[in-house]
């Protein structure tokens, strides 16, 4: 399984540090490059495709702008592991393509840890083997990530082919 | 359970049964809902469905369950704002669009005021705010733009039948003391997580005896509270409301929760609320007014959905008739809509906001999220809007409280943050 490392974030992450108000005029590659500005300034430049975020209870709180999940999957973070999400972040997130797993125990990883991800049962290993399980998610939210987001099932019903 | 005794249901799992074509749904099922209306701005819009719908070679499913309002970027200050404002005026005369509104005001205010959203009706907005839509009895939440998307050419979307937290105001408001303030006393007391996606109601004769703009300040800030939707049984005000902006009379008769539904219920006394301000950089920071009396203020905003409808106007002019904010404070007013613009000159509202030395804004989003005129480094700002998240007035050293109306005129008239009651009495 690949080991995906850990980048941690403390609670109420909102959405204007992830999508700052600033940058929402531009385009989702503008705007990733300050994702997480005001928190972890040097996030945006260093993060490496595969890697996750691992924060506090309340990831995602705020605005509707779905950018705040896409930029995340434009720097290629694979998951985002939290004890508790905002509604309509979850929302977005799987409608992007951006996994969510809800686990009350995320604060027992560690910063820069190298983590895997059982995704067919739901459960988080750390580095040390701890196994760490999350809640439940209806099969067609994890359908719809692992088809890359609904505009690639909506690609599909349309009759056009998949991005990615 | 025989299938004769009809199931207690809340107002939520009514309005979503409806939607869903169901008998009724219960808490936790996930069901397919057919939209009434989707509503969505210039900067959740066009920009971003317009290629997406081109990709897909795919068309609106019905024109006429969509409202597109501009409220972001209007007026436009700058060439990528220029750009997103010309993408969706140009996409709505090329679509046809029936139903635009073009530098009216805000969405969230704009659309109910032309008779857009009744009760009964299940809508989405491509906004955090549209939870606004449940003080009408709608049950209307906020969606992400390629959810949208999902709508626009579908009709349809899922939700989670959620559970309810009724929140039950008893007594009455005293003077001074606003919907604004038992929000922010809520949002303090649960978290801006606290209701968890859930549905809110509110209820009780304190929230039965506000105006309509007042609740829509309540389920407006639902958003903060982290629920999904924040509703209002619909009553006579609301019918009349609803009549006198042009929409047919609804049958508010159905939409209410049942006797004996499986809910959450939260008791609030509304008799002893005092004024509330939330501290940077949280809504969630929210405490009793007289913890941050004397704070010293370089802005006092009034603005947004949630506090520059005509209501918050009049509020702030009452406090402010007659007199003029203290040096060295600037008030600046963006009202909410041309409509509550156009009313509050009317009524001499508006003269008195200026003759107390307020600079006028456009009536769109504004400061609010930093778009328009912005807040600069380390200013203090006493604020009528809804969030007050680190940067998204402008600088990430503004400091942003949040306030009632009323309680945002006194502390301009003060140049500290104060009670307003004190200036009232
Ligand atoms: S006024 Fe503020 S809260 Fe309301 S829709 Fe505009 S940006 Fe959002």
């Amino acid at each position: 399984m690949t080991t995906h490392r850990v980048w941690k974030l403390g609670a109420d992450i909102d959405t204007d540090v992830l999508a700052p108000g600033h940058a929402m005029k531009h385009g989702i590659d503008k705007i990733a490059t300050f994702c997480l500005e005001s928190v972890r300034p040097e996030f945006a430049t260093q993060v490496q495709p595969g890697d996750v975020i691992v924060a506090g209870p309340n990831f995602g709180i705020g605005s509707s702008r779905e950018q705040a999940a896409a930029v995340l999957v434009k720097l290629g973070v694979v998951a985002v592991i939290a004890p508790s999400f905002s509604g309509l972040y979850f929302r977005n997130a799987f409608n992007v393509g951006l996994l969510l797993l809800t686990c009350p125990d995320a604060d027992r990883l560690q910063e820069a840890e190298g983590i895997t991800l059982d995704t067919k049962n739901l459960t988080v290993i750390s580095s040390t083997g701890k196994r760490l399980s999350c809640e439940p998610i209806p099969a067609f939210l994890l359908d719809m990530v692992r088809s890359g987001g609904l505009m690639n099932q909506l690609r599909i019903r349309f009759g056009k082919e998949p991005v990615q | 359970m025989s299938t004769s005794t009809p199931v207690a249901q809340t107002l939520a799992q009514k309005l979503i049964a409806r939607a869903a074509g169901r008998e009724n749904v219960a808490v936790g099922e996930i069901v397919n809902c057919q939209v009434d209306l989707a509503m969505f701005h210039d900067s959740s819009g066009p920009r971003r469905l317009k290629p997406m719908l081109e990709e897909l070679g795919a068309q609106i499913w019905d024109k006429s369950r969509v409202v597109l309002v501009m409220d972001h970027y209007v007026p436009e200050r700058d060439d990528e704002s220029r750009k997103i404002v010309r993408i969706a005026r140009d996409w709505a005369r090329e679509q046809d669009l029936p139903h635009v509104y073009d530098g009216q005001g805000i969405c969230h205010v704009v659309v109910p005021q032309h008779g857009h959203i009744r009760s009964g009706m299940f809508c989405v907005g491509g906004d955090s705010h549209s939870p606004t839509g449940g003080a009408f009895g709608a049950y209307m939440f906020g969606i992400g733009s390629t959810e949208m998307l999902g709508v626009v050419v579908t009709g349809e979307i899922w939700l989670r039948v959620p559970h309810t937290l009724q929140m039950h105001w008893l007594g009455e408001l005293q003077k001074g003391v606003t919907a604004k303030d038992m929000m922010l006393h809520m949002i303090g007391r649960f978290g801006m997580n606290g209701g968890q996606y859930q549905a809110v109601e509110f209820c009780g004769p304190a929230v039965k005896a506000l105006s309509m703009q007042e609740r829509m300040t309540l389920s407006n800030m639902s958003a903060e509270l982290g629920a999904q939707v924040g509703l209002i049984a619909p009553d006579e005000v609301t019918a009349a409301w609803l009549q006198a902006a042009g929409a047919p009379t609804p049958d508010t008769s159905d939409w209410h929760t049942d006797e004996g539904a499986a809910l959450t219920r939260h008791e609030f006394d509304a008799g002893t609320l005092t004024p509330y301000v939330a501290a940077p950089h949280s809504p969630a920071n929210a405490d009793v007014v007289g913890r941050y009396s004397g704070t010293r203020v370089d802005v006092a905003y009034i603005g947004a959905c949630t506090g520059a409808k005509l209501d918050d106007l009049r509020a702030a002019a009452e406090v402010l008739r007659g007199q003029r904010v203290a040096p060295g404070v600037r008030l600046m007013v963006a009202p909410a809509s041309q409509k509550d613009q156009a009313a509050a000159r009317e009524e001499g509202v508006l003269q008195v906001l200026l003759d107390a030395g307020a600079e006028l804004f456009p009536t769109a989003c504004g400061a609010c999220a930093g778009y328009g005129e912005t807040m600069g480094d380390n200013t203090t700002v006493i604020s009528s809007t809804a969030r007050n998240f680190k940067g998204r007035m402008g600088s990430a050293t503004a400091q942003v409280y949040l306030a009632s109306p009323y309680t945002v005129a006194a502390s301009a008239l003060r140049g500290v943050i104060t009670d307003p009651r004190e200036v009232l009495a």
